[in-house]
């Protein structure tokens, strides 16, 4: 791993990435959470199931991957889109390595940005509560335990969309763009309603991690803590092989005659 | 000593062409490769730099292929033609951040000696944001030589240079190449290439036009007639005494102007300014009426 992890790209990249304009929207998408939990915790009733809602499905859907996409892209696709890269690829680092320890980075600061304010935002909410067993009403959910699922199942969530953001950046200039249809269509839109794509999805393999922590069925989970650690972790390889690929074949176009 | 080779090498985009059955051997020293605009120039740059592969033919660096293989930078420096350096660093902080992605065993020392090398140690502790673009050239020069190489290869290095850094570029240009390293540089500016001894690989429209000693062929050059428009204090006086020297060929008095025909485009530079103050003459504008490279390059393919 220490091969893969190279200290100087990762001081360049998170120098690189902090100091542009779009840092500024990397704590956005929490601030929001933040908000929208005070809000709801102070308007609604303390034995209703809003938390796993708000913080499950549109935290794992919307919140975590617009954070990761806005810092996954912005550690590559960025460097790529302005040529700072080609200073970075004249050396000889390995491939891999730009794009483990630029993932790396990526994760961190989106763990920074999204899955600490989730965990924020579960504590604030109180937990919520859940359909009781076998009759009818709500049983309050433990607060802690159902913070540090949502906690776990974001930190999963962390590592693999950067996995899938590094790898859009490698492969397309136009990586936001992408990486926003894929969280609209892909993410939002269809794997809440299309039962089989939940085995392709991101936020399903964190809900389903967070599940398994907690056993909350309002936060719907589609798929088993075991399905959704080894689904998740196949993702991650794949993508970044695919990424460690592209990166290797970066080319700078030159003028057509 | 590392020969950039180059045989049979192509390269298009979809069915347009940018580089056509090129071969040339880069030998150690300084070699200068010149085109106009859009002539294929960065194409080959960006391909022995290993950042595209020939579309077909070979391409090697001291008998290794650049291309998806980062250990030739071990040997290799790269000096981009975009200027898209780190801002947010200063350029000590980008010098040895790229002495320590070369694993160099004294990173600080390295980056000290390539920094001062470029005489960029005064502004070595400022933000490369800060720099003129004469400035950021030289810090990345300083970057690309940081490890010693071999092999420099420089993209349009004279690009936003004065006059006086243009001159200290070339002699370091100069120096690196007479200590037996093998530095390319490719530039569509003709006189660029005066000062620098050596060969040059003249390549239009994608194909490679000339190569060999760049005096052989800036004979070729300087031996075509060249057309100015002269405007003056006193134009038909002017044109009177310009008649008279041996590089003028023709002198037309139009209501523009004068339009001075020469065939020694250097020595009608010399001899016009002497005249104009000999005779008490201003000089408004003197304009080369045919200088486009374009003009150039197409007189030396035709040659």
């Amino acid at each position: 791993m220490s091969a893969l992890f190279n200290p100087t790209v990762a001081w360049i990249t998170l120098r690189a990435t902090l100091s542009r304009k779009r840092a500024l929207l990397f704590a956005l998408p929490a601030v929001i959470l933040i908000l929208l939990t005070v809000a709801l915790r102070a308007s609604r009733a303390p034995m209703r199931p809003w938390p796993s809602h708000v913080l499950g499905t549109f935290g794992f859907s919307v919140l975590i991957p617009l954070t990761a996409l806005i810092i996954g892209t912005s550690v590559l696709g960025a460097e790529i889109d302005d040529g700072s890269i080609v200073h970075l690829l004249a050396t000889p680092v390995r491939r891999s390595a730009v794009v483990v320890t630029k993932f790396v980075i990526a994760t961190g600061l989106t763990m920074v940005f999204a899955a600490v304010p989730e965990l924020i935002a579960a504590l604030i909410s109180g937990g919520g509560s859940i359909p009781a067993k076998g009759g009818p009403g709500l049983v309050t959910l433990d607060a802690g335990k159902f913070a540090v699922a949502l906690f776990v199942g974001a930190l999963a969530c962390s590592v693999i969309y950067n996995a899938v953001f590094v790898m859009v950046s490698a492969a397309t200039t136009r990586a936001i763009a992408v990486g926003l249809l894929y969280v609209l269509v892909w993410e939002v839109l269809l794997s809440n309603f299309v039962s089989g794509v939940k085995l392709l999805s991101v936020s399903h393999y964190g809900l389903g991690i967070a599940n398994g922590l907690v056993n909350d069925p309002v936060l719907e989970a589609g798929l088993g803590v075991l399905t959704s650690v080894v689904m998740g972790a196949i993702v991650t390889a794949v993508a970044l092989a695919l990424a460690m690929n592209l990166l290797s074949s970066f080319t700078l176009k030159g003028e057509p005659a | 000593m590392t020969t950039i080779e180059l045989r049979n090498v192509s390269r298009w985009y979809g069915n347009v062409v940018a580089v056509n059955d090129v071969t040339m051997s880069i030998e150690p020293g300084v070699t200068g490769l010149l085109g106009p605009n859009g002539a294929g120039k960065s194409t080959i740059m960006h391909m022995i730099a290993g950042f595209l592969p020939p579309s077909r033919g070979e391409l090697t660096i001291g008998h290794r292929s650049s291309w998806r293989d980062p250990s030739v930078y071990r040997q290799v420096g790269l000096v981009p033609e975009r200027d898209s350096v780190y801002a947010f660093l200063t350029g000590q902080q980008f010098v040895l951040s790229t002495a320590k992605l070369h694993e160099l065993p004294d990173p600080a020392a390295a980056a000290a000696r390539a920094i001062a090398v470029l005489d960029m140690a005064d502004a070595a502790d400022r933000r490369i944001a800060t720099y003129s673009k004469g400035m950021r050239q030289r810090i990345k020069v300083a970057a690309a030589l940081v490890h010693d190489p071999e092999v420099l290869l420089l993209d349009e290095p004279f690009n936003g240079m004065d006059p006086r850094q243009r001159l200290h570029m070339m002699d370091l240009l100069d120096k690196l190449g007479s200590e037996g390293r093998t530095i390319l540089f490719s530039s569509h500016i003709l006189e660029e290439v005066e000062r620098l001894s050596g060969t040059i690989q003249v390549v239009v429209a994608g194909r490679l036009a000339a190569s060999g000693d760049f005096r052989a062929i800036r004979r070729l050059m300087t031996s075509r007639p060249h057309v100015f428009m002269v405007r003056s204090s006193d134009d038909r006086l002017l044109g009177g005494t310009l008649i008279g020297r041996p590089a003028v060929t023709a002198v037309e008095l139009t209501r523009a102007g004068l339009q001075v025909r020469t065939s020694d485009y250097g020595a009608f530079c010399r001899d016009i300014a002497v005249l104009a103050r000999d005779h008490g003459i201003r000089l408004r504008e003197v304009l080369p009426a045919d200088e486009s490279l374009e003009s150039v390059f197409a007189y030396l393919v035709a040659s």
